[in-house]
């Protein structure tokens, strides 16, 4: 998210997920479409149906790979020189959007120089890809347009995601292929609702609407807005949150609605962490693993339970209904916290409803300025929403980009290694991926039907890694990293590459996390959970 | 371009749009023609054999109407003998063929066999001649979402057709031939073992009582709202009986979805009504919890917080909850408690 | 090499061999001879020749045409003489080898017949007798005569000539040539070739596809496995030909997986081919590129259906796809224009152009134009794959051709066109043999099966034994066909063991009408014409079963009953004996009695009963 920022001043989806479905071109990488986004890969696979050419990069061979023109599986952590590969394919075949370069963009040429760095020898060399599948895609990419790009979590969670995410962008710019329908770069965020959460400022940096909490204009405008003086400097992030913990510098920690106990990088320290807090309430709809370490548990509302707005990956923002009377005593989580202010004496927590806080937000954020209940009564928007007779935005940057300058920015990049490195003892490769049937876990695990369709976790690995090992399919095996071991049935697939094994993580008997790095990338704090070094021995 | 086609169909006066078929022109003025197999947004395949109709004039012969496009000045009879007689024989081998326990089916009154028999209707004698099946065919359960019970399925191809065309899965086609033809999985295997993905739209689609979803139960009322699992933001209607949820179906006029649903959002709500659910706020006393009053809670957690405002306070929020939970969130965490220690799962 | 001298080469093969002063045997092996034991019979000569060192050629070769007489084998001697030899076994080879090979004796009572100029003494003349006068063998001028695994061979009869000419002319020109043959497709629909070709070759887009159908699916059809067994390369000449006149670049041949030596020598010549140049790219050094491939179909019958054939190659389940549709020629294979036609279709062309479209107009009739192929079967003396002019009456193939009904019986019905066709009796026997004319009759053309029934075939028991084959070959898409056919089979089998009711017929008509009129693709729109062709010629046989409860035919085991002669029992208690019920009562030397209460109706009694007695009769309807 930081890195589009940085290059297109604005971190979320640049277009819509049914503009998928008229590209000529998408390319998919870091991201299992059909098993986390689903409905979104319908589009992908609605546009091939209708002619378009999908390459799928990955580095595990995904269901979309059925529908993929070209398939690039490279080794984990080698999405910058793959990318730049096929961005040097693009510039020395004369492909590139000359005019959208010139016109919309800035700092091609320290960009370009940085492309120097990757021939195709070493691209090939470094990514485990034939440098012709890599001129193929090049040239697909380039030439059959509209071409849109999506990705998810196999491009962030690195601990150089930054980078990855500004290969993408920088190859979208190269080509014009941004700020027209059906092109654009599109994170897929993970939760329904996680692009809401940054929009509303739940970051440590910005405000509702992105507004620094360093400008000293967005405080003044908070603090006048809110009656009371903010705090000038940018808060810890969530990994950071669990370090200061560790370290005592942070006694209180409230949590609303997550389970760092399966789904943080290197879970055991989450674990110490929190074990060590002074006070931590936790507010869930379910005693989960990490629920069961606080001190006071609140009873959340389920999403069937209160009204509100959910904001999705392509910045659509939908009106959730209440169906049901919340169980028992359980609370919309927007109630309690109000509770809570009003107990600390605080003013400006009297909100009648979830319509009263929207229109609050609205007055301070700019983008979803227009956005009312009386309005989403009639259908959804897509923010930037500026006023109430604006109709939303399908696609963004279609005049100008976000930045300063709004121009398009190319960032030069080098290569960096990926996260972890192996060695003797710790041989092989981990990544993490997911199921359809599961979501993280504390709500799909309830649902006993998905539980029949994805009953286990799986450790998915190449039939030559596994007779070297000597692992039988369905075998039970431990795995072990520089942080933890866990124990898990082996599946001997040639969906992997050779050196490089996958797990989910939605399983608490399999607490996978306890194996992943949690070393941050430097700018967006990501974890790089999609890079480990793993040993793998039978029991 | 679609340009305006005047026809007649029975003698009234239709206006169609272009490229449109006889059976979509008739249906949209409100004129029945018996079908199983159309659905509006597969490809008409023509199987059933129902929806014929006699074009008279030059062009005089009987074809089916859901693949036959209008055109201008045709002239259209939906009933001739000819024609009814093809259909009644038609119906009876159906219905001769089919498990006619409706009482216990789940379509029952919204069947399309129903309503086409009902239609078309029947000669008894004729049908008293047919053989019924000597025994019913094994219902595959294998999915624990779905059932699907062959003795019911008119083989009309509609999931076949869903599975392929609107969700590019292809779990499923028809397998064996003559009468021992049904629809499974690869090498008529259940479909648990097939690549079904479970997203239940084949169910949506089934005019009969082949696919159900399993422990039916119709709601009360439904409400329209927003999927809680991926950030795709599918609309989702649920259906509420007791209290409880029942039901979840695609939302036509969502945009982000257009109606599709996949297997958490059609059958992943069931996590609301599940017993483990927190009801009650709890508070640890000596290593266990206790289940407590709003009150007690509340004052307990205001106490505790008010003791390390500042930076010594961190709140995680969720991205699960809505925004207008989270902006109280972040405002109480900022505002309150006097810091930007605020973040959610974003990154995971 | 150029053409002419590839030609040139393969006619000097050809001709070594012909002139080739050692004897020479031909074993007749295809799939039809193999049964009856031809790789026996070839390995008996070559052991045989080899233990006494003879000098002589064995060449293996394909149908000839007269089943009845396999295995087939031909001698040729220096001296001319050209003999056949039918149904030889190890015994007549080696006898053969002995006195014919070695010695001057030809053995003139295992010969069928003598073929050319030389005339053997005792021998008749094989073109002369019945069976092959009548007969115009064009498309099977090669059958049985050259070795089909040797591209020489073909060659020199002219082979590949047809496709060199073609490419000499413009794309519309042999067209042109095709429509001035008149040749209808083989398959049984009869649609003129050349206008389909044209129709290929007007669609637009860039790539189209040739596809020729072998997926010979009918009951007792067998024309298509002995032309692609017997003659491959004039099927793959034929359809390179079609390649070039609708700018095809690639071919597909479905045939089906049954027929592995059909498999085998399709694919040796597509091999052959490749080496000789006349497929792959630049053929015959021209711009054309061409190419084949063998695609196993895997049984179904409703694949020999175009749109079902077509998406059986694509990989997906072979379903016929419903009316109104794209033509093929339009959109076929991969959604391209293709043009789809019969094994038999493609295998004239490389002659209608080397000879001349008004060659092969000048056989036939005004609207069916050329010789038809038939798989003769069923209740006659000659079965075999015979090759008629189109024209020639019924009676002329069953009684001369054929050579009557066998055991004396007399003829009851004809049945063409597989098991969509329909049974036609007596009074149809003067009708000529076009396309035309047999659809009037209520029959068809069909690809070319032509059973004959006699008198002791229940015509009930007929139409119920098609229904069979068609209810089970329902590919199950449309309800009339999927479940009427099997309606109807039901109520058929009903009828044949006496349950039929009153109003059977009536059903049975009503729902075959229906059934015909109403069902998705040509396999059931002519589902039930066996069962109304038999109603309307044959009606007063389904009434015998359902009021009298009786099969005229004897042939219904339910319907018939044994009765024991008492002018002409002689006590001689075989019958008695025989009879698994102990139904059969007597002393001997006294009369017998059959108890009909306790008779099964086996058929032992009837069987055992000695001949010169011939006391146990079977007749029509039960006796109480």
């Amino acid at each position: 998210m930081a890195g589009l920022a940085t290059s297109l001043g604005s971190g979320a989806m640049t277009n819509t997920i049914t503009e998928l479905g008229d590209a000529s071109t998408i390319l998919a990488i870091g991201t299992n479409t059909t098993e986390a986004h689903p409905i979104a890969a319908l589009q992908v696979k609605d546009a091939v149906r209708k002619g378009a050419k999908l390459i799928v990069a990955n580095p595990k061979e995904i269901e979309l790979c059925r529908f993929a023109a070209v398939f690039l599986q490279h080794k984990p952590g080698t999405d910058v020189p793959l990318l730049m590969g096929m961005m040097r394919v693009i510039l020395e075949e004369g492909l590139e959007d000359k005019a959208f370069i010139a016109d919309r963009c800035e700092n091609f040429e320290s960009f370009e120089k940085s492309l120097e760095a990757f021939d195709l020898d070493t691209v090939e060399k470094l990514t485990g890809v034939a440098q012709d599948k890599i001129i193929k895609a090049a040239r697909i990419y380039a030439t059959q347009t509209p071409s849109s790009i999506i990705y998810c979590m196999g491009i962030t969670q690195h601990v150089h995601g930054t980078d990855n995410v500004l290969a993408v962008s920088n190859l979208a710019l190269l080509t014009g292929n941004i700020g027209k329908p059906s092109t654009g770069v599109n994170p897929l965020r993970g939760q329904n609702n996680v692009q809401g959460a940054c929009d509303i400022g739940c970051l440590p940096n910005v405000y509702p609407g992105y507004q620094q909490v360093t400008s000293p204009d967005a405080r003044s405008k908070f603090e006048s807005a809110w009656g009371v003086e903010l705090s000038d400097k940018a808060g810890l992030t969530h990994t950071e949150i669990f370090d200061a913990l560790l370290e005592g510098r942070i006694k209180s920690l409230y949590m609303v609605g997550e389970n760092p106990v399966l789904s943080e990088a290197n879970a055991s320290h989450a674990i110490e962490a929190m074990e060590k807090a002074d006070f931590m309430v936790v507010q869930d709809i379910f005693m989960t693993e990490t629920a069961e370490l606080a001190d006071v548990v609140l009873p959340g509302a389920a999403f069937a339970e209160k009204d509100g707005t959910f904001t999705n990956t392509e910045r659509r923002v939908q009106r959730v209904r209440k169906a049901l009377d919340p169980v028992g005593e359980a609370k919309p989580d927007w109630w309690i916290a109000c509770e809570l202010a009003k107990r600390l004496s605080a003013k400006g927590f009297d909100f009648s409803g979830p319509s009263e806080i929207m229109d609050e937000m609205g007055s301070l954020m700019p983008t979803y300025k227009g956005i009312s209940y009386s309005r989403l009564e009639k259908g959804s928007l897509q923010w930037p929403c500026p006023s109430e007779d604006h109709s939303g935005t399908p696609f963004l940057h279609a005049e100008k980009f976000g930045t300063e300058t709004g121009k398009g920015k190319f960032m030069p990049l080098e290569y960096k290694k990926p996260g972890e490195d192996t060695d003797k003892e710790y041989p092989l490769l981990l990544t993490t991926d997911r199921s359809l049937f599961h979501f993280h876990s504390t709500m799909t695990r309830r649902v006993y039907g998905l539980n029949v369709l994805g009953k286990e976790e799986l450790l998915n690995i190449h039939p030559e890694d596994a007779e070297k090992l000597g692992i039988a399919d369905e075998q039970m095996v431990k795995v072990a990293s520089r942080r933890g071991e866990v124990e898990v049935k082996a599946k001997v697939t040639k969906k992997c590459i050779v050196g490089t094994v996958s797990m989910g993580f939605h399983f608490a008997e399999t607490p996978t996390n306890l194996l992943t790095c949690c070393e941050l990338d430097p700018v967006a704090k990501t974890p790089g959970t999609k890079v480990c070094a793993v040993r793998i021995e039978t029991i | 371009m679609t340009e305006k086609i005047e026809l007649k169909i029975n003698g009234l006066s239709v206006t169609a749009d272009s490229g449109m078929t006889i059976l979509d022109a008739a249906l949209r003025k409100g004129i029945y023609i018996p079908h199983l197999c159309h659905h509006r947004q597969l490809e008409p395949i023509g199987a059933c054999r129902l929806c014929l109709v006699e074009i008279q004039g030059e062009w005089k012969k009987t074809v089916i109407s859901c693949k036959t496009l209008v055109k201008e000045g045709m002239v259209v009879l939906t009933e001739t003998p000819e024609i009814q007689k093809i259909r009644q024989i038609n119906v009876e081998l159906i219905v001769a063929d089919h498990d006619t326990d409706c009482l216990n089916c789940f379509q029952n009154t919204k069947c399309a066999l129903q309503r086409v028999a009902d239609h078309v209707g029947m000669d008894k004698k004729r049908l008293d001649r047919l053989k019924k099946p000597d025994k019913l065919l094994p219902i595959d359960d294998s999915n624990p979402f779905f059932t699907f019970n062959p003795n019911r399925c008119v083989l009309c191809g509609i999931c076949v057709r869903t599975c392929d065309e609107i969700q590019n899965i292809q779990a499923i086609d028809f397998v064996h031939r003559g009468l021992g033809t049904k629809v499974a999985g690869f090498g008529d295997r259940p479909r648990l073992e097939s690549n079904c993905e479970s997203c239940g739209e084949c169910i949506v689609r089934c005019p009969v009582g082949a696919l159900t979803e399993k422990d039916a139960v119709r709601p009360t009322h439904q409400v329209k709202t927003i999927c809680a699992f991926c950030g795709c933001g599918c609309g989702v209607v649920l259906g509420v009986r007791d209290n409880k949820l029942v039901s979840a179906r695609g939302d036509l006029g969502n945009k982000a979805s257009k109606g599709r649903l996949c297997v958490k959002g059609r059958f992943g709500y069931k996590f609301v009504n599940h017993p483990d659910r927190l009801t009650s706020p709890m508070v640890k006393k000596d290593g266990n919890f206790v289940e407590v009053g709003w009150d007690e809670a509340l004052d307990l957690v205001a106490d505790n917080f008010a003791k390390n405002k500042g930076d010594k306070f961190a709140g995680i929020s969720s991205a699960k909850a809505t925004n207008e939970d989270n902006y109280v969130f972040q405002k109480f965490t900022r505002a309150v408690m006097g810091t930007n220690n605020i973040d959610h799962c974003a990154r995971l | 090499m150029k053409f002419s001298d590839i030609k040139k080469r393969a006619e000097d093969e050809w001709k070594e061999l012909v002139q080739s002063k050692m004897p020479k045997i031909y074993i007749g092996a295809a799939t039809c001879g193999r049964s009856a034991g031809a790789l026996a019979v070839k390995q008996t000569f070559e052991e045989e020749i080899e233990k006494r060192g003879i000098d002589a050629k064995i060449v293996e070769v394909g149908c000839f045409g007269p089943c009845y007489t396999e295995p087939l084998v031909n001698i040729v001697k220096s001296d001319g003489s050209n003999i056949f030899y039918k149904n030889v076994n190890k015994k007549i080879a080696l006898e053969l080898v002995e006195n014919y090979i070695l010695g001057d004796d030809p053995l003139a009572h295992y010969a069928l017949g003598t073929v050319g100029d030389k005339k053997v003494p005792g021998i008749q003349d094989l073109m002369g007798t019945p069976f092959f006068k009548p007969q115009a063998r064009e498309l099977f001028h090669n059958t049985g005569i050259i070795d089909p695994t040797n591209i020489n061979h073909y060659i020199a009869q002219n082979g590949y000539s047809g496709l060199a000419a073609s490419l000499k002319m413009k794309q519309t020109d042999v067209i042109e040539e095709v429509k001035i043959s008149g040749l209808r497709g083989r398959g049984g629909g009869g649609f003129p070739a050349g206008r389909k070709w044209e129709a290929g070759l007007a669609s637009k887009g860039e790539e189209k596809y040739i596809v020729c159908n072998a997926d010979e699916g009918d009951p007792g059809a067998f024309m298509d496995r002995c032309t692609l067994e017997s003659d491959p390369h004039a099927v793959l000449e034929g359809m390179a030909i079609a390649g070039y006149s609708i700018g095809a670049a690639k071919g597909y041949v479905y045939v089906r997986a049954e027929y592995p030596l059909a498999v085998k020598r399709f694919n040796n010549a597509i091999k052959q081919a490749h080496e000789m140049g006349f497929l792959g790219e630049n053929i015959m050094g021209t711009n054309f590129k061409f190419d084949i491939e063998c695609f196993l179909g895997a049984g179904a019958f409703v694949c020999g259906e175009s749109t079902a054939l077509t998406l059986s190659i694509e990989g997906n389940r072979g379903m016929p796809k419903a009316a109104p549709r794209p033509r093929t020629t339009e959109e076929g294979l991969f959604d391209k224009p293709t043009v789809l036609n019969n094994v038999k279709t493609f295998a004239y062309v490389p002659q209608i152009i080397t000879r001349g479209g008004a060659w092969f107009a000048g056989i036939g009739t005004e609207n069916s134009k050329g010789t038809a192929v038939f798989a003769l079967t069923g209740k006659v003396n000659n079965c075999g794959l015979i090759e008629v002019p189109m024209g020639i009456s019924l009676r002329e193939i069953i009684f001369t051709i054929g050579g009557g009904i066998c055991d004396g019986k007399k003829f009851k019905a004809v049945q063409t066109g597989g098991p969509s066709g329909g049974c036609l009796p007596d009074t149809f026997l003067d009708t000529p043999v076009d396309y035309d004319s047999l659809k009037a009759a209520g029959s068809m053309m069909g690809s070319g099966g032509m059973v004959i029934l006699d008198e002791t075939t229940c015509m009930v028991d007929i139409a119920r034994y098609f229904l069979d084959f068609t209810q089970k070959e329902s590919c199950g898409q449309c309800t009339l066909c999927r479940v009427g056919t099997k309606q109807m089979l039901n109520i058929l089998i009903d009828i044949t063991k006496g349950k039929g009711k009153p109003g059977d017929i009536e059903l049975l008509v009503e729902m075959g009408e229906a059934v015909n009129a109403g069902s998705l693709c040509g396999l059931g729109q002519s589902a039930a014409n066996p069962v109304l062709t038999t109603i309307k010629y044959f009606r007063e046989e389904y009434e015998a079963h359902i009021n009298d409860k009786a099969c005229p035919a004897l042939a219904c085991k339910e319907l018939v009953s044994y009765l024991i002669d008492e002018e002409k029992c002689k006590g001689c208690t075989i019958c008695a004996k025989a009879c698994p019920v102990e139904a059969i009562t007597g002393e001997k030397k006294q009369v017998h009695v059959l108890d009909q209460d306790k008779c099964i109706r086996c058929g032992m009694c009837f069987e055992k009963c000695p001949k010169k007695f011939r006391a146990v009769e079977c007749v029509p309807g039960r006796v109480n």
